[in-house]
Order: C-alpha cells, then structure tokens, then sequence
C-alpha cells in the first residue's frame, strides 16, 4: 500500500506524460504479483467497493471532529478522501500498514458490517499520503491524472507491446491480471483476443472550421449527420453481446433492449439513441435511460433505445478495420439490406458537391438529435485512437445569450481556491411587477485560466452575500454563454434548460440590464 | 439605591482596542497594531509585508524588525523607530505596551497591551515548533487574546520539518543531474530552510536567488550561521547540476529559470499540505513547511494561554471560533483591513 501510495502521490504531482508513463512502468516492474494488477486495475478504474462509499468516509470524519468542523474542512479542501486523510491523525501503535493486495482481498471479502472497523485499523495504521491512497482507492476517483488509457499504455510498455494490442484483450481479463503480465514479462502466450465480443477501441475525429475546409478536397471526404446521442460499439462473438461507451466501459446493463435485439454477430460503431416513432429524442430523453442499474418496464417503453450505425468493423469472422471507409460502407449497407430491424439502422451519407453546398445543408438542418457534421475520408482505415488527418467533425454553431451572472462557486480538486462554477440569469418580470433574473444555468468552463482569474477576482470584488463555498454577486457582469441546445425544463424555475452551456465570452461592455430575456430564451426552444 | 449599581461596570475590551478601516486601533494609547497604511504611531509584531508597512510617523517594533523594516523599506529616515526589546515594556498614552517572542520570523513578537488592568495579547503570527531563526513563544496569560488562523482548519497538521527536509535531499539523491529550486518566502523561510538543511548535514553552497540575499545577509549580522550560501548571478562556469538553488515562489515560473539543469520545482509553504493547493502553484516536489502554526498547535496555544475570550483573526476564523466556543471560549471573528492570504 505504501508503494503504491507513493506512486499516486508523485503522479498527481506530475505533470510530464512522459514522466508519468515512467511512473508507472517503474512501480509496475518493481512490484510483485498480486499488488501490480491490483494497481493496474485501481488505474484503469476497475476496481469497486460496495461497501466503502462517500457517506461512510463522511461520517468517519464527522466522528472524528463533528460535523461543522467537517464540513469546513471539505469545504476548503474540495476532495473527501484528502479531507479525512488530512484530518486522521496516525496511530504509532495501529501495528504494521496493510499492502495493496490485503487491502483488496480483505475487502472483497470482508462484510459490511465489518468493513467500518477495518477501514478505521488501516488509517490508523498508514500516515497521511498512505491514508488518502487507500481512500482514494475506496472511493474509485483517483484523479492523479491518468486515465485508463494511459496506464495500458505503460502495461503495454514493460512488455514492448503497442497499447492496442494490450486494448483488444482488455475485456477479456480481469484483475490482478496474472496472464496479461505473464504474456508481458514472462514470454507466456497472448491472451485470446476472440475478436468481435471484444471491445475494438474506437476512432476518433478532430474538430474543424468552415475556414479548414478549405485547405481539403471535398472530392476525398464522404460526409454523415453527427446524432446527439452517445457513442456506441455493439460487439457481438460467441453468443457474447455487449454495448459499449465510447472509452470501452460495458453499458449492456442499461440497455436490455438493445442487447435483446442483437441477433447477430460482429462488431458495429454507432450512436445510441431514443428514437419514437421515426423522430430521435431529445438527449434529455436519453440521459434519463444512463446510469441506472436496473431498467423499468416503463422506463423501456417510454424511452425506447435504438443505435443508429456508422461503421463496421468485424463482420463474419473477418477484420474490416484495414478496408477503406467506401468499402466498409459498402459492406454495411449489403448487410443491413438483407435483414429489417427496428432498433438498428443506418445512419445515412450527405450527399454534397462542395464545401459550400455542405455548409447550406448544416445551415438548414435545425431537426432535433443533430450535433453537426462528420466528415470521413473516403479511403480511411479504422484507426483506433484520434488519427490527425482522416476523420473531422463540424459542429453545428452553438446559441448565443447575453446573461448576468448571479451566484459564484469554488471549484473542486484542481480548482479549489477559484470561483470557477457560474450561475448566470436571464431577465423577466417578477410577480411584482419588478424586472429580476432568473437563473437559467451554471458553466464552469470555456474561459482561459486567465479569464478565470479574472472573474475570480471580480467575483470577490463585487460579493454581496456568502453561502459557504457559494458567493452572490451584484447583478454587474454580462457573460455571453454559448450552448448546443435549449428545452423546456419543469425543474429549473426559470422553466428553460441549457444543453453544455459554457462561457464563451466576458462582455465587460455590455450593461447588465441589457442583457437577454427569459422570453427570448423561449423563443429558440424548437 | 442597592449597592449593584454602585459596582464598575466591567471594561468592555472592544471599547479600547477596536478594528478600523487602517488597522486595528488602541484608543487610549493612541496607536495601531500593524496598520494596513501610513499611521502616525504604529506598534509592529513583525517584519512581513502585510504587518509592517512604510511611512509611519513612529513605529514601535522588536529592534530586529526595526533592523529588517530598515533593509526593506530604505532604511526608513523619516520614521521615528523605537526599538523595544523582549521583556520590557514601554507606557504610550495609557496603555502600557510589551513584547513577547512569537516563534514566527527574527524578531517576531506578541504585542502585549495593558489598560486598567485588562491585558489583551496581540499574537501576529506564530507557530509552537522549534524554529532555529528565532526565540520560542511565549504564552502570555491575558483577558484577551487574538490569534491569526492562517492554518485554522483539522486538515492542517504540518509533519515535522526533518521529515520534509528529509523529501528535499531525497528527490536530490534520485535526480542527481537535475536542479531543486526551492521556492521560499523571502524573510523568514529562506533562512530557516537553509538552517534546516545545515542541520540535516547538506554542506554544499546553497544558491540564491538576488531578491533573498539582503535579507540573508541581515540574518548572518544577527548570528545566524547559514554556512556557505552564495548569489545565482555570480555563478561562473556552473551547470547547477544536482544544486540546491532558492528563490521566491514567484520566480519558479520565471524566465529566470532557464539557466538551470531541467530544473524541479520544490515549494516550501504550509499550503502545500492540500493537493490542490499544490498543483496550483505548479510544485512538483510540494514541502510542507510553515511559519505559522496548523490546527494542533493554535488549539494547544488557546489552552496554554487560557484566555476567557479569543479575538481570531486572519484565515479561516470560522473553525477556530467554532472550536474555540466549543471549549467554552467566548470567540470571535475580528475582520482586520489589509491582510491578504500571504506566502505561508
């Protein structure tokens, strides 16, 4: 634990992708089996605890020193794990500090009942750096940026493996990993790969401008709607179906009845959607389906999933991945022909002459469930990863609104001295009859790190009320939000909702009384 | 008539030492305790920036903040300076002023004032934990006492500085070919740290940067032994591989630093006890270090002064009001002008 401890302590500190990258292959070579693929798992956010959530820690700490002197403290520091660890004081007699491996095994095993005694032996036992690794560990959020990704690509390193191959077996093991390191370092055989129920990392596109079109021959590039949905990849081998997000993360739990409907094999890239009828829903719609562990009847007929499909990669028993985006095209649309199914279909091209002729069809398209649009070369191979060159996307222009800032929050983890989280509003005429604002949503970003210690600064300057970590401000500042769609909401009072508002801009000359009203908010609702 | 109302009527502490727009202010003796801005009389705890400011008619202060007030502020000739030492005290209008050592910098001292048989301490800045610059403090019992909260929260228990110390020569054994530029507040922490590393056996030149030298100097004229230390500027033919180099936290970003060998930056600061903190100020080797004291010692410090009523100040009063009630003290948040989260 205390190894592992240190290896977190010094990437959070380190900012070098390089030196990170040495970190880990470091700890990883050093380290024996088990803990190594405990450490692994933990950074590839495969690890999880049932019994050791937020409200526990929480009530350690208010055990401790009370609740106010508690929440204060989380306050200030932003971070619950870091919180109690900084507030725990060591026990010189809590006897030796548990190693990785014991504090994983012991947990699995452990009870809930007994979870709360053991927990409280460790942090007794380890010191301060020890005590917030192993509650960062507990809490699943290590934040020590690296993302999962990254640590396969130092796994990949020890072995001198490309991380892709480290990626295709991915799905198929689990923690600690024996045969992954002993294919590594030991010259054991490759893991099976059994291509097609395992997750294929996706490609990517880099976004682009009206005025970079310009530099590229529309002649090479096919073009297709970009949905406001989630990336998907339905992965189907062996009567093994799987739904997976973007980053690999299986989501088949969430959505029975896209994982029912599979009645076949492959590997697809699509966009999960709720789509009634013919038209695609809001991605309000769709949110109400993520993240739930169980699904409800209701929920399923009501919201009715369905992926919309872009590409193929495996059909057949055969990698597709090398052929170009024509062929694999060509592929799709010969093997959707054959078979009608309602909750898969094709996502069409956009025919277009030229890049203005392009650019007029984005103008035109206000339908609902559009981002924009992607724009593929037409001899691209399926790359995992976001290749510089192949694939673009060309978002729609994002809605503009003048709107007042309000209220002011610090931010967490990185940000925690900053007031970094805005509420801003809109004007309307109060039940007196008077002009009041109306929040109509909250940015936390969009700005350069000196604009944020721009409006830091004038958030404190111009503080009219204080609410712990929350600060009201006098109705001075016009920010101009950028957002990529607006609905109708019953929870928020201002009765609209912003879809990925940011800041896009700080209008220091605009008046605040003439920033937008609530009724022009209204009028872009579709 | 009963004989009640014949009895005095307590003295109210807020009535002859009160908070104003220029600082903190003793109406019977006529003078502020650290004022935010220029004063005709001014009673100074020490020698930092947000304490002691120029352009005072008459500044009161411990003779070795008279000394640092004179290196910062151009040796202060329209100023009347009245130097009193520890122990003693001095009569100003009614009120009769004393100083006590606060272990915080050089001539760091608690402003003690007694008026009508009330004495109320003004701490400054403190910390409890040996520091090899300066005196220890001293508690001082009193009806009143005002205490900063610069580290005022249960998350702050600063380890020990050989522990710390112990970080830096570490990082300096494992990146031999690199060079450690230690940020450091200019008064105070420069010359501690390098004590520190002296008495953890680091005997090599220590580096400095030109802002730190004035100050270092004046600690060696007041006998304290920072062996061999040494200006950046005049380095010749060095590649600063494997050195120790010092220099104001604000200089790490600086252009200034590109002379050095792939250089680490080392921050020293009580901050740096909160990650975030940290990350924000760039510090890949984070040293927790602080001239001021953390929770343990300012909860310790309202025990052994055993004051009916604290005054708090500076920092997150909020806690160490909350604290200070809960054990029975009548606490207070005292809003002073002009103190800022400082370099800690």
């Amino acid at each position: 634990m205390q190894a592992f401890a240190r290896l977190l302590d010094a990437l959070s500190f380190q900012p070098a992708r390089n030196a990170k990258l040495r970190l880990i292959e470091t700890y990883l070579g050093e380290t024996p089996d088990p803990d190594r693929g405990w450490a692994l798992a933990a950074l590839t956010g495969g690890l999880d605890f049932p019994a050791a959530k937020p409200a526990l820690l929480r009530g350690f700490g208010q055990e401790k020193i009370g609740e106010e002197l508690f929440t204060m403290s989380y306050d200030y520091v932003g971070d619950l794990a870091e919180t109690l660890a900084l507030i725990w004081e060591t026990d010189p007699d809590a006897g030796p500090p548990p190693t990785l491996g014991e504090v994983v095994e012991t947990l699995q095993r452990a009870s809930r009942s007994e979870t709360p005694a053991i927990l409280k032996r460790w942090l007794d036992a380890l010191d301060s750096t020890g005590r917030w690794a192993l509650l960062k560990l507990l809490t699943g959020a290590l934040r020590v940026g690296v993302s999962a990704r990254l640590a396969k690509q130092a796994v990949a390193n020890i072995g001198h493996q490309p991380v892709d191959a480290v990626e295709e077996i991915w799905h198929r093991l689990s923690a600690p990993y024996r045969p992954l390191f002993d294919w590594l370092l030991h010259d054991a055989p490759r893991p099976s790969s059994n291509a097609g129920g395992a997750f294929l990392p996706p490609m990517l596109a880099n976004p682009i401008d009206r005025t970079e079109l310009d530099t590229l021959d529309p002649a090479h590039f096919r073009a297709e709607w970009k949905w406001d949905g989630i990336r998907v990849q339905v992965a189907s081998s062996g009567g093994v179906k799987r739904l997976y997000s973007r980053a690999g993360e299986d989501v088949s739990g969430a959505f029975p009845d896209i994982v029912d409907a599979i009645d076949f094999e492959g590997v697809f890239d699509g966009e999960l959607l709720v789509r009634r009828e013919t038209a695609v829903a809001p991605f309000n719609d769709l949110q109400q389906r993520l993240n739930r562990k169980t699904v409800t009847p209701k929920m399923l007929k009501e919201h009715p999933a369905h992926v919309r499909l872009y590409d193929v990669l495996w059909l057949e028993g055969q990698d597709l991945r090398v052929l170009s985006f024509d062929e694999r095209r060509a592929r799709l649309e010969a093997w959707i022909a054959v078979k009608e199914r309602p909750r898969f279909d094709l996502s069409p091209l956009v025919t277009f002459r030229d890049w203005a002729h392009l650019a007029e069809q984005r103008e035109a398209m206000r339908a609902d469930g559009i981002e924009g649009l992607m724009l593929k070369r037409a001899d691209s191979a399926y790359l995992a990863g976001r290749p510089k060159g192949p694939w673009f996307k060309w978002k729609r222009d994002p809605m503009l609104a003048d709107c007042v800032l309000m209220y002011a929050q610090r931010g967490h983890g990185k940000r925690s001295s900053f007031y970094s989280d805005f509420t801003f509003g809109c004007w309307r005429d109060g039940a007196d009859g008077k002009r009041e604002l109306a929040p109509v949503g909250k940015a936390y970003f969009g700005f350069t790190d000196e604009e944020l210690r721009w409006l830091d600064k004038w958030v404190r300057d111009h503080t009219t009320n204080r609410f712990g970590p929350v600060r009201e401000v006098s109705h001075g500042l016009v920010l101009e939000i950028a957002f990529d769609g607006i609905a109708r909401s019953t929870r928020h009072k201002s009765g609209v909702s912003m879809r990925f508002p940011r800041i896009n801009r700080i209008r220091t000359d605009k008046p605040a009384d003439e920033a937008d009203t609530v009724a022009t908010l209204l009028k872009l609702v579709p | 008539m009963t004989t009640d109302t014949l009895a005095p009527t307590p003295l109210n502490p807020r009535s002859w030492l009160y908070p104003t727009p220029r600082g903190l202010y003793c109406e019977p003796g006529d003078f502020y305790v650290d004022p935010a801005f220029a004063v005709a009389r001014a009673v100074i705890t020490h020698g930092h920036g947000d304490h002691a400011r120029p352009g005072h008619r008459a500044a009161l202060a411990t003779p070795e903040t008279l000394a640092i007030m004179r290196t910062r502020f151009q040796d202060m000739p329209d100023t009347d300076q009245q130097p009193l030492k520890y122990g003693e005290s001095v009569r100003m209008g009614e009120v009769e002023v004393g100083f006590a050592p606060a272990g915080h910098i050089l001539g760091s001292a608690q402003a003690v004032l007694a008026y009508r048989g009330q004495r109320i301490v003004v701490s400054g800045d403190f910390k409890r934990r040996p520091d090899p610059t300066c005196p220890p403090f001293e508690p001082v019992p009193c009806d009143v006492f005002i205490t900063e909260a610069t580290f005022a929260l249960p998350v702050f228990h600063h380890p020990s500085d050989a522990g710390e110390i112990g970080k830096l020569l570490r990082s300096v054994a494992t990146f031999p070919e690199r060079t450690h530029l230690v940020g450091v507040y200019a008064l105070g922490k420069c010359q501690r740290v390098i004590r520190l590393l002296r008495q953890a056996g680091y005997d090599k030149r220590i580096w400095l940067h030109g802002s730190l030298l004035a100050l270092c100097k004046l600690y060696q004229d007041h006998g304290i032994d920072l062996g061999d230390v040494a200006p950046v500027s005049e380095a010749i033919l060095e590649t600063f591989k494997g050195a120790i180099v010092l220099c104001p936290p604000s200089a790490l970003a600086d252009r200034w630093t590109r002379r050095f060998a792939d250089p680490i930056a080392a921050v020293c600061s009580g901050w740096m006890g909160v990650r975030a903190r940290a990350r924000q100020r760039g510090a890949e080797l984070p040293l927790i270090i602080s001239d001021h004291a953390d929770w343990a010692e300012l909860t310790q410090t309202l025990k052994d002064v055993g004051a009916p009523k604290v005054w708090v100040t500076h920092g997150r009063e909020e806690a160490l009001v909350h604290y200070a009630r809960s054990i029975g003290i009548d606490a207070e948040a005292l809003h002073l002008a002009g103190r800022e989260e400082e370099e800690s």
